[in-house]
């Protein structure tokens, strides 16, 4: 898969209340849930964000609450990816699951700016800084993470897997 | 080549002769858990699997605690939703409020979880229950669906870090401490993926409430469970359990003395004293008694994390005969139905209520900023809760401190942060 847009940075230890509070948590409405993504750690996110940009973090972005939704107000926020050092495991499932891309680079989370434009491109498995001109080596998800995504997620994987 | 505790509960769930961490598995569960946050997206991904019935309705469990008794009309939507689930589908273990409590500290009182389990839930502190001897985990809500539908769920095989204590515990030490002081020492993402697997002669010594406030503490350090291997303190408590919903007693499992580990990892306990998490991560942890400065709009006692009857007491014992001090207020939560009824009988409600403070029914309430005692702007608060975020217990510009019961009860006495023996 390919995306390419330009990035929002965030820093370490994004938790799940700073992603989608949890004073929002009392529907599962997708949009409405995008409407607050990221409040309580840069207010102006929801109305800034296009769709197809994507989130920069550093280490153990989403730990905290096993809110999926938390990845699902990124996703309706029209984040087309994530990329941080490292997901915390229950974030990192979730996203999985629902088909939000995930993709752990320390060199991308270090050297990519707030604002820079990137393209994403996984089976090729480079991230490119169009600003810096500077590649990133990235990781294929592992064979049995690989046919979730590939299915669209958890529940089509599921689906696909009980009909053959 | 041993194996750890966690590798063998895994291993006992799937068909494999063998597993090894990193590897992936599709393993059964025994118990899978949602709640009126997380259940309510859960049931929408179930549908959409167009199965007719859950794979087995005695294994299901469903309970509206975090914003239940329901705090407003859409929270009271989340609720019903859960109600009409588990009547649909026959769900045995659905707890109606009146009967519900702050759900990891319901399910092992009711017999639910037990040693040797494989437990999922919807929910991130599901990893308490690692306390009895079982693996469990913190899992979302399409994990649920699945989990409800096909009674299986797709885990990574974890590595183990041991955390070995020895050496007697202080007063006024409880296992908010010991989990507080390992969060302080690894960092919140610490025992990212990982097993946490506690043992050593202090934890031999603890008792199993103090273990589940430990476990459920795990994944504050990033890790995928708490473990601590069953004993006879394990077994004396399940034994001890009235109207068990499961006729079994449980399987009991232990780590290989030849058992490998990413990392090994000694404290001890004798130099550990209470301790707070300050604002605005469990792992800023500092010693109570150099936070004496530190004033306190709000106090709380409760939560999956210390809301159990040792903790109630613990509160009471620091209460009796004392006033929570004007400028604060102070928030008492048994975290069960049979907690609370336990606190009328022994007279701790007494107490809370007479030194001027709140006894709530069951509630997550606080703990995540949901309803029963939201901070407002600029003002702070000392939790037995499990998380101190930005906003976690409301405004954004508020602060949570956590701690043990006894030094949440003397500083609600003092309106400041203070150390048990201040008061005592």
């Amino acid at each position: 898969m390919k995306y390419s847009g330009k990035t929002h940075k965030f820093g370490n230890d994004i938790n799940t209340d700073e992603i989608i509070p949890a004073r929002y948590l009392n529907t599962t409405d997708k949009a409405e849930l995008a409407k607050y993504c990221m409040e309580d750690v840069d207010k102006t996110f929801a109305a800034k964000v296009r769709p197809g940009e994507i989130i920069v973090a550093g280490k153990n972005f989403g730990c905290g609450s096993s809110r999926e939704h938390a990845p699902i107000a990124i996703k309706a926020s029209g984040v087309s990816c994530v990329i941080a050092e490292s997901f915390a495991r229950i974030f990192f499932r979730n996203s999985i699951n629902i088909g939000l891309p995930i993709i752990e680079s320390k060199e991308a989370s270090e050297k990519i700016k707030n604002g820079d434009s990137v393209s994403v491109d996984t089976a090729q498995g480079v991230i490119k800084n169009l600003k810096t001109k500077e590649c990133y080596k990235i990781e294929k998800y592992p064979p049995f993470m690989q046919k979730i995504v590939s299915a669209g997620g958890l529940i089509n994987s599921i689906k696909k897997g009980s009909k053959k | 080549m041993g194996h750890t505790i966690t590798e063998k509960i895994l291993l006992k769930h799937t068909n494999l002769k063998e597993i090894h961490p990193g590897e992936f598995i599709n393993a059964r569960v025994d118990i899978c858990l949602g709640n009126d946050i997380t259940a309510p997206f859960a049931f929408e991904e179930f549908d959409k699997l167009g199965v007719k019935k859950v794979f087995d309705k005695n294994r299901v469990v469903l309970v509206p605690d975090h914003f239940a008794p329901a705090k407003d009309m859409k929270s009271a939507n989340q609720c019903k939703k859960l109600a009409e689930f588990a009547k649909k589908y026959s769900i045995k273990n659905y707890f109606e409020i009146g009967k519900m409590g702050v759900e990891h500290a319901l399910l092992p009182e009711v017999g639910l979880v037990l040693p040797g389990d494989l437990v999922v839930g919807a929910d991130s502190h599901t990893c308490t229950y690692g306390a009895l001897g079982a693996f469990s985990s913190g899992v979302g809500s399409t994990d649920l669906a699945a989990a409800m539908a096909t009674g299986e769920c797709w885990l990574k095989v974890p590595e183990s870090i041991k955390f070995i204590f020895t050496g007697k515990m202080n007063k006024w030490i409880g296992g908010k401490d010991l989990i507080l002081h390992t969060i302080g020492n690894i960092g919140v993402d610490g025992a990212l993926y990982k097993a946490m697997e506690f043992c050593g002669p202090t934890i031999e010594g603890l008792p199993i409430d103090d273990r589940l406030t430990m476990c459920n503490m795990a994944i504050e350090a990033g890790g995928k469970s708490g473990i601590i291997a069953p004993d006879k303190t394990t077994a004396k408590y399940v034994k001890s359990i009235k109207d068990r919903r499961r006729a079994s007693l449980g399987k009991y499992y232990s780590s290989d003395e030849d058992a490998k580990y990413s990392e090994v990892i000694e404290y001890d306990a004798r130099k550990i004293e209470p301790v707070v998490a300050c604002p605005n991560l469990p792992s800023n942890v500092k010693p109570a008694s150099e936070l004496k400065d530190v004033s306190v709009d709000q106090v709380v006692i409760g939560s999956c994390t210390n809301g159990r009857i040792s903790d109630m007491r613990i509160a009471a014992k620091l209460l009796r005969g004392k006033k929570v001090k004007s400028s604060t207020r102070l928030i008492v939560i048994p975290a069960t139905q049979k907690v609370y009824l336990e606190c009328v009988n022994e007279g701790l409600a007494k107490i809370f209520i007479e030194a001027g403070g709140v006894f709530s029914t069951p509630t997550c309430g606080p703990c995540l900023g949901g309803h029963m005692g939201i901070l407002a702007e600029g003002e702070k608060a000392i939790s037995t809760t499990n998380r101190n975020f930005v906003g976690r217990m409301g405004h954004p510009a508020s602060g949570v401190y956590l701690s043990n019961p006894a030094v949440a009860a003397a500083s609600a006495i003092k309106g400041r942060i203070a150390h048990p023996e201040e008061v005592l």
